[in-house]
């Protein structure tokens, strides 16, 4: 049987996270294809309807990548980013979504290794989650250390 | 009172001053010569060598007076050259001669007052006991190290019981004022490489002699005036009264449209490169010592010497100390080949002495930057490709006592070398200044890894940064040399100017919009707005988004509850689109 290969979708800034993935690019360093990149002006444009559009299209998981805090293109559009993404995965837990697969990351421009490592590192973690399986999380096959609780509290309720 | 004045007259001129100084000052400015060895401007006139003796006409009275500390008044006569003076200075100088008649200034001063043979012999006593170390000890450097001592012939000048000096603060103020050179601080003519600085070393000096502007500048940290509250002694001598010792830096907020970041670099701390003896051996040094040390404006007027005043027989250049060194900086800091190849040209010029150049590749890329390393190889500096691995004092054979060892493998040899020297010059690093970080903040900039502020775009945007307005020149942005620095500034400049003159700026199509059917008047997006660029209408109660403030991060789009607010080229209906797209 062939590796599952999970479909990510990544939604980056355009002045740090997507430039970044860019210089990464032009350095030629190598990581997995398993990423697709959206790019958005600002990780504070990033609508949480956005997130569960692409995990119900299909999606393995959903990285989010942004400035440092601090260094916000527009001041303070990644604080936004934060606050909302940590709603948005107390909610998926809710819906038996394990909240490892929605990542928030900073990642600035000259941050190409960083870059391919968080790429690399979340690849394999979502391979290990296994596919996304909406609508039957009951029998998803929830690892131990990822996000069990909210699921049986969910099923138990 | 400062508007009172008083008129007197001086050799047949009037001249009108304030009351409180003394005749000679008054002399001096109607341009009056009156010899005087213990008068210093600053300090408290004393009247102790009493060869500024002058004839006063007061009422009908005449007297001769010492004119340093003679107050003027209203009315006053002055003579400063008749008969009965000239008298009473020759046998005043002859008086002092028997004491010092050796020391220069006082023989000097005996041909000036026509002694030719002083009566009373001459002496080879150099001090004078003139006061104004002591006044200077007291008054300048408010230390009271030192004073007079025993009385009459046993009078001498010294500090309590003769003793080393507990409260002396090496000021040096006391050697400085001596006009007989009797007192001599011991090592101050001793280069000192911790004060090897890039400028001069005294409290009050111009920088470096291509300082913008091309003034001096009063260093706090040193100046005797703020360490110990005395001295001030620079004020009544700056003949333009330009000095303010109550000016304190201040923070001025300028409005600008466009800005030009060129706050250069900083050069790499070999201290913590412990290998090279930095700070251990006193004849190591970084390349802008040694740049301060053959300038000759600097310490030793050029001379290229060793802490000890002796010019160095052989001296090592050792480059890329701190650059392409895993250690320290990946990078390749670029200017440094070209200045070593400069040091190495200036020691062969003015010494003649052997040079070694331990490099691990020569970069000489410029424009007739390869022929000056072709005729360095001719002038007959020692090249070996080669990183200088440590510098130690450890000496084998007797010949390399007292020198420094160099150690490098030559890697075109294939051999370990030793190499002995007198010098050993560090070509440091260049590295982005320590609080590059608060500029990047302050402007919004990104910086690469290596801490040096990122271009936009390394080919097609090379002086613009992420920031609209704010433009990259020089060393702030990586290392660079003089030209390159140059040809990068005017580019910045001519950047900043195309904005200015245009008096408009040019707005990309990206923002946001707000659909008044839609807007519910909520306000959430009013307060979300980095640039307070949405604002509320109170009659419409709807948000009302202003295009020209608007930068079109989406912040408000993401927020908006009602989905009113369309962010031009990110949509949400384009943005579904492509997650769409993406996952097919």
């Amino acid at each position: 049987m062939s590796r599952f290969e999970p479909v990510i979708v990544g939604f980056l800034c355009n002045w740090c996270s997507y430039t970044g993935a860019d210089l990464a690019g032009t350095a030629r360093r190598h990581y997995v294809p398993n990423l697709r990149i959206i790019r958005v002006m600002c990780s504070g444009r990033v609508e949480p309807t956005f997130v569960l559009k692409a995990l119900q299209d299909g999606a393995d998981g959903v990285l989010v990548a942004g400035c440092h805090p601090g260094d916000c293109h527009y001041q303070e559009g990644n604080y936004k980013t934060m606050r909302r993404m940590t709603l948005l995965k107390r909610m998926l837990e809710q819906l038996g979504i394990e909240s490892a697969r929605v990542r928030l990351e900073w990642v600035s421009a000259s941050e190409a290794n960083r870059f391919v490592d968080i790429v690399n590192e979340m690849t394999e973690q979502i391979r290990a989650l296994g596919p996304l399986k909406l609508g039957h999380f009951e029998d998803a096959e929830v690892s131990a250390e990822e996000a069990p609780v909210p699921a049986q509290q969910a099923a138990a309720k | 009172m400062a508007d009172e004045t008083v008129t007197l007259t001086i050799d047949g001129h009037e001249i009108e001053v304030e009351p409180d100084i003394y005749v000679l000052e008054a002399a001096e400015r109607l341009g009056i010569w009156i010899p005087t060895l213990c008068n210093y401007r600053g300090l408290t006139p004393f009247g102790a060598c009493r060869v500024c003796t002058v004839e006063v006409t007061k009422g009908s009275r005449v007297r001769l007076v010492t004119s340093c500390n003679y107050p003027v008044s209203d009315g006053l006569v002055v003579h400063t050259n008749t008969e009965r003076v000239r008298t009473a200075r020759r046998i005043l100088v002859e008086l002092l001669c028997a004491r010092h008649g050796k020391v220069g200034i006082i023989k000097q001063l005996a041909e000036n007052v026509g002694v030719t043979k002083p009566r009373f012999g001459e002496g080879n006593e150099p001090c004078i006991l003139c006061g104004l170390c002591v006044r200077a000890c007291a008054e300048m450097a408010k230390a009271y190290a030192i004073g007079f001592s025993q009385r009459g012939t046993e009078k001498i000048v010294t500090t309590p019981f003769d003793e080393e000096s507990e409260v002396c603060i090496n000021c040096g103020a006391c050697a400085k004022v001596c006009p007989t050179g009797a007192i001599y601080i011991e090592g101050a003519d001793e280069i000192r490489h911790d004060e090897l600085m890039l400028g001069p070393n005294a409290a009050i000096s111009v920088p470096t002699m291509q300082a913008v502007p091309n003034v001096p500048a009063l260093d706090a940290e040193q100046c005797l005036h703020f360490r110990r509250d005395g001295c001030g002694i620079c004020a009544p001598n700056c003949p333009a009264d330009a000095i303010d010792y109550s000016m304190q830096d201040e923070e001025v907020e300028v409005e600008a449209g466009t800005v030009v970041i060129a706050t250069g670099f900083q050069t790499f701390d070999p201290t913590i490169a412990e290998q090279y003896g930095y700070g251990r051996f006193p004849n190591v040094m970084t390349s802008i010592e040694f740049e301060r040390l053959s300038n000759a404006a600097g310490p030793t007027g050029g001379k290229i010497v060793m802490r000890n005043g002796e010019p160095p027989e052989s001296v090592a250049i050792l480059h890329c100390v701190g650059s392409r060194d895993e250690h320290y900086h990946r990078y390749c800091s670029r200017v440094c080949c070209m200045y070593s190849l400069k040091f190495a040209h200036l020691v062969r010029e003015k010494l003649g002495a052997r040079v070694y150049e331990l490099y691990i590749d020569m970069r000489s890329f410029g424009k007739g930057y390869e022929e000056f390393y072709d005729r360095l190889l001719k002038e007959g500096a020692l090249f070996i490709r080669g990183k200088g691995a440590e510098v130690t004092d450890f000496a084998i054979l007797d010949e390399e006592k007292g020198k420094l060892m160099v150690k490098c493998e030559d890697t075109l040899a294939g051999v370990q070398r030793r190499l002995p020297v007198d010098m050993v010059i560090l070509s440091v690093a260049l590295e982005a200044r320590s609080d590059a970080r608060d500029v990047e903040r302050m402007f919004n900039l990104c910086a690469s890894e290596d801490g040096f502020f990122l271009e936009q775009h390394p080919k097609l945007a090379p002086v613009e940064t992420t920031s609209d307005g704010v433009f990259l020149a020089g060393c702030c942005q990586g290392p660079k040399d003089i030209p390159d620095t140059v040809a990068q500034g005017s580019a910045a400049a001519a950047q900043a100017l195309s904005l200015i003159l245009r008096g408009e700026t040019t707005l990309s199509g990206a923002h946001a919009e707000i659909n008044e059917e839609l807007c519910s008047g909520c306000r959430v997006c009013n307060e979300l707005c980095p640039y307070n660029a949405i604002t509320y209408d109170e009659e419409k109660k709807v948000s009302k988004v202003n295009e020209s403030l608007c930068k079109a991060c989406g912040t408000c789009v993401a927020a908006c509850p009602s989905g009113a607010i369309k962010g031009k080229h990110f949509t949400k209906e384009q943005i579904l689109a492509e997650i769409e797209g993406v996952l097919q």
